[in-house]
């Protein structure tokens, strides 16, 4: 919780800690700086919802910060709706920045490897539909580092959904609980090889540089897609 | 009094075409406003939400080319639901029900669906012109019919869209005897194309000066399409990472040196340096270039490229080019008149020397005399640059400033930048679109309060102290249009003190500020005449259903706008009218 005093060191320290950067419980510090602004401002805050930035904020965020991987801390990309660019270029940008961390990946393991044609990843917002609902949405998954926040996200997203005037459908009275297997929904996702797989079998980032679309399918219809336990060098492209 | 037949005066009228300005001429009598309104062809709606396609037919029967505003701006930035509303359907329903002679539609921030691209591309027969800017809703198939129907097409145009690619053969559609296309972009669609389809097309459209293809069109088919169209004018090009071999670079050149009428350039999400050096022949012809998709190249090759551009009026680039890079762009383009700097790279990592900073925007002002329009990502700013840019340019129209890092200060001085931006407003008397950013005070809004007497649109985020901002703005610019505000600590006094400033307006845009629900309610009561809707997507959704409402909630987003027909139906379920 922002208290007044730490609005009050921060406010001092204008230049340190003002960017966005969210290592550790630094959350104070993205508000310093304005002058007396500190009261009206610890609570708003809220700027960053548990659901796009799981290192800070609420508990739920606080869970999964301590499972998910570590990211790099980022600035003002981490803001919502900041900076101001539009998702087409959001997505072009996102696109370069994982490939750059992947050429920087890469690098350390092996220079010889041929490159990868299909290497170009549309990190950023991805599509997501629902069975049963007519509008898809879209999720973008730079804001998050696991499967659990990305659960929870899409979970608001459609739990939330109630019978309106544009043909959303169904009004689902129990959590889905997309990642455990127990409700009536599971999560998907098809991959750059135009197959459909469920999500949470693969390493985080392995899933968010393979992953083109997101699918809500009724347990029912997903029996097809029984985990596969693929390796990952059983799914190198040539 | 008329001393002129009614046919002269409506002859008179069709030199006017400012729509401003046909809308002032329908206020001087009952005369005139029937005159005008029954000979106005183009009509021009920046909220679709502000009267309905009845009124409208009504008023314009002869209505020919509409152009329709959905969402608000903050939805680009991901801040307004998808379903919070901008349906395009009751609209060319309406039209095609009243037998409208509907021959241009444009949209931006709509939701598009197919059923109604079917519905328009069936009811009107003379329909030549289709513009998207930023609508969603709808996939290739929609694109299908219209190819297929519309058999005067002229333009299709589709601008950063949201478009579900079936992958479908829409190009296709397009009979073999249409032949009037002149303008065809379907830049943002993400699919594979039909590149002999597109070919075919393009060989038999004579007039076709604008085309701005997909990422998918490679580089020998690009090469084909520049040999058959050498008329263009316009072109956007795909994605081109590949260094081409020599032979296809010699085709390519070949091709591109034949497109003497080229004056705008656009497209390369990505593009290999050597690519990029093919179009060097052209160079000085043009008028326009968009280079800010490619986000790997390189500084030093955009800057050899734009070296060459010596007619440059319009530029779109990314900060990759760095001040050095602005620096030769301010030596060699001394015709800008509009430039663009967009951000390459989001992490805040090392220090970026090749980002741009305070010293290539006082290079472009300095270098540039007819600059007037301009939007500028950066990580700092001075006061000093600012002060020195508004010497030297008080023609900005646009200015539009933003320091990637909210709250930033002045980083030679750490004070605020209300100076630099007080600079702006007073020199630049014709300012109409602002964007300020950084650490401000209510200092600057004093400013821009107090100067900023042409100003329409203004966006604020992350500025301000106390009420006082938003007031002295709201009492200040008596031509404000569209107020959008974002993370700054402007509560209901500010809101409520002048309910009737919101007549002269088109809309209002706030989030994350200090309004509560108790004060929303009280200026929904004060004015009727407002839609004055609050958007709760979050946790607590069920803001109605609680059986005690906390007035004092602070609410999320608030969107105010003036209309004449009164609550809108189709609002989703987290939205609230109050």
């Amino acid at each position: 919780m922002i208290t007044e005093i730490e609005m009050g060191k921060a406010e001092s320290e204008l230049e340190l800690g003002l960017g966005l950067s969210l290592g550790g419980g630094t959350a104070a510090a993205k508000i310093g700086g304005k002058p007396g602004g500190g009261g009206a401002w610890g609570e708003r805050g809220r700027l960053l919802t548990a659901k796009d930035f799981p290192s800070v904020g609420s508990k739920r965020a606080a869970d999964s910060a301590s499972h998910s991987g570590a990211s790099p801390p980022r600035s003002s990309s981490q803001v919502v709706g900041w900076p101001p660019i539009g998702s087409h270029r959001m997505n072009s940008l996102a696109a370069k920045s994982a490939r750059e961390e992947e050429e920087a990946g890469k690098k350390k393991v092996n220079d010889d490897e041929p490159k990868d044609v299909n290497k170009k990843v549309q990190v950023g917002f991805i599509k997501v539909n629902m069975d049963g609902v007519a509008i898809g949405r879209k999720v973008d998954l730079n804001a998050h580092s696991s499967y659990e926040t990305l659960a929870q996200t899409l979970e608001d997203m459609f739990f939330r959904s109630k019978p309106g005037t544009i043909g959303l459908t169904g009004q689902f009275t129990k959590p889905l609980r997309l990642l455990d297997g127990s409700s009536e929904f599971v999560l998907t996702y098809e991959d750059k090889e135009g197959d459909w797989m469920l999500v949470g079998d693969v390493p985080w980032r392995m899933f968010i540089t393979s992953v083109k679309r997101l699918r809500v399918m009724k347990t029912s219809e997903a029996n097809g897609l029984a985990a596969r336990h693929q390796e990952p060098n059983e799914r190198q492209r040539k | 009094m008329n001393y002129f037949p009614d046919e002269v005066i409506e002859h008179i009228f069709d030199f006017i075409a400012s729509h401003k300005d046909r809308n002032s001429i329908s206020l001087v009598s009952k005369s005139w406003h029937k005159i005008e309104r029954c000979s106005r062809k183009k009509v021009f709606i920046g909220n679709c939400y502000a009267i309905n396609p009845e009124r409208l037919i009504e008023r314009f029967p002869s209505l020919r080319s509409l152009t329709l505003k959905g969402k608000p701006h903050f939805a680009d930035f991901n801040l307004v639901p998808h379903e919070w509303g901008g349906f395009v359907h009751p609209w060319i329903d309406a039209l095609a029900k009243a037998r409208v002679g509907l021959e241009e539609l444009r949209l931006k921030r709509m939701v598009v669906s197919d059923e109604s691209l079917e519905l328009l591309s069936r009811s009107f027969a003379s329909f030549k012109s289709l513009v998207l800017v930023s609508c969603e809703g709808f996939t290739t198939d929609g694109l299908a019919s219209i190819a297929a129907n519309c058999r005067h097409l002229r333009e299709l145009d589709l601008q950063e869209n949201e478009i579900e690619d079936h992958r479908g053969q829409w190009l296709n559609c397009f009979p073999e005897t249409s032949t009037a296309l002149t303008s065809l972009n379907f830049s943002c669609l993400k699919g594979e194309t039909n590149l002999a389809a597109l070919e075919r097309l393009v060989a038999r459209s004579p007039n076709l000066e604008s085309l701005k293809v997909n990422r998918a069109v490679p580089l020998d088919a690009l090469t084909r399409l520049m040999s058959c169209a050498p008329q263009l004018v316009d072109l956007g090009v795909g994605s081109y990472e590949n260094e081409p071999d020599q032979e296809s670079f010699v085709k390519l050149m070949d091709a591109i040196k034949k497109c003497t009428e080229l004056r705008s350039l656009s497209g390369f999400s990505e593009v290999a340096p050597l690519c990029l050096t093919a179009f060097y022949p052209i160079c000085e012809n043009l008028t326009s270039l968009n280079l800010s998709y490619a986000a790997e190249i390189q500084g030093n090759h955009l800057v050899r490229f734009i070296q060459f551009c010596k007619r440059l009026q319009r530029l779109w680039i990314l900060d990759s080019i760095g001040d050095k890079g602005l620096e030769v762009v301010a030596s060699t383009c001394k015709e800008l008149q509009e430039l663009r700097v967009f951000p390459s790279d989001l992490h805040d990592e090392e220090d970026n020397d090749t980002a741009v900073t305070e010293i290539g925007l006082v290079a472009i002002s300095a270098g540039c005399p007819k600059l007037h329009s301009i939007l500028y990502f950066c990580k700092q700013m001075t006061n000093a640059a600012l002060i020195t840019v508004a010497k030297n340019c008080p023609n900005f129209i646009r200015f539009r400033l933003c320091i990637l890092e909210p709250n930033k200060p002045d980083h030679t001085t750490s004070q605020s930048l209300d100076e630099g931006f007080g600079a702006i407003v007073q020199a630049c008397k014709g300012l109409r679109r602002l964007s300020v950013s950084g650490l401000l005070t209510d200092k600057v809004f004093l400013y821009i309060g107090m100067y900023a007497e042409q100003l329409e649109m203004l966006s604020i985020a992350f500025a301000g102290d106390t009420d006082k901002g938003m007031l002295y703005v709201l009492n200040g610019c008596k031509k404000m249009r569209k107020l959008e505000i974002r993370d700054s600590p402007f509560g209901n006094a500010a809101l409520l003190a002048d309910v009737d400033k919101y007549r002269t307006m088109r809309s209002l845009w706030m989030s994350s500020c200090e309004v509560t629900l108790g004060g929303c309610k009280r200026l929904a009561r004060n004015a009727p005449w407002l839609n004055v809707e609050i958007i709760n997507e979050n946790e607590n959704n069920d803001l109605m259903e609680r059986n005690e409402e906390d007035e004092r909630e602070k609410v999320d987003r608030l969107y105010l706008y003036r209309t004449v027909v009164g609550a809108r139906k189709d609002a989703p379920p987290c939205v609230t009218i109050l």
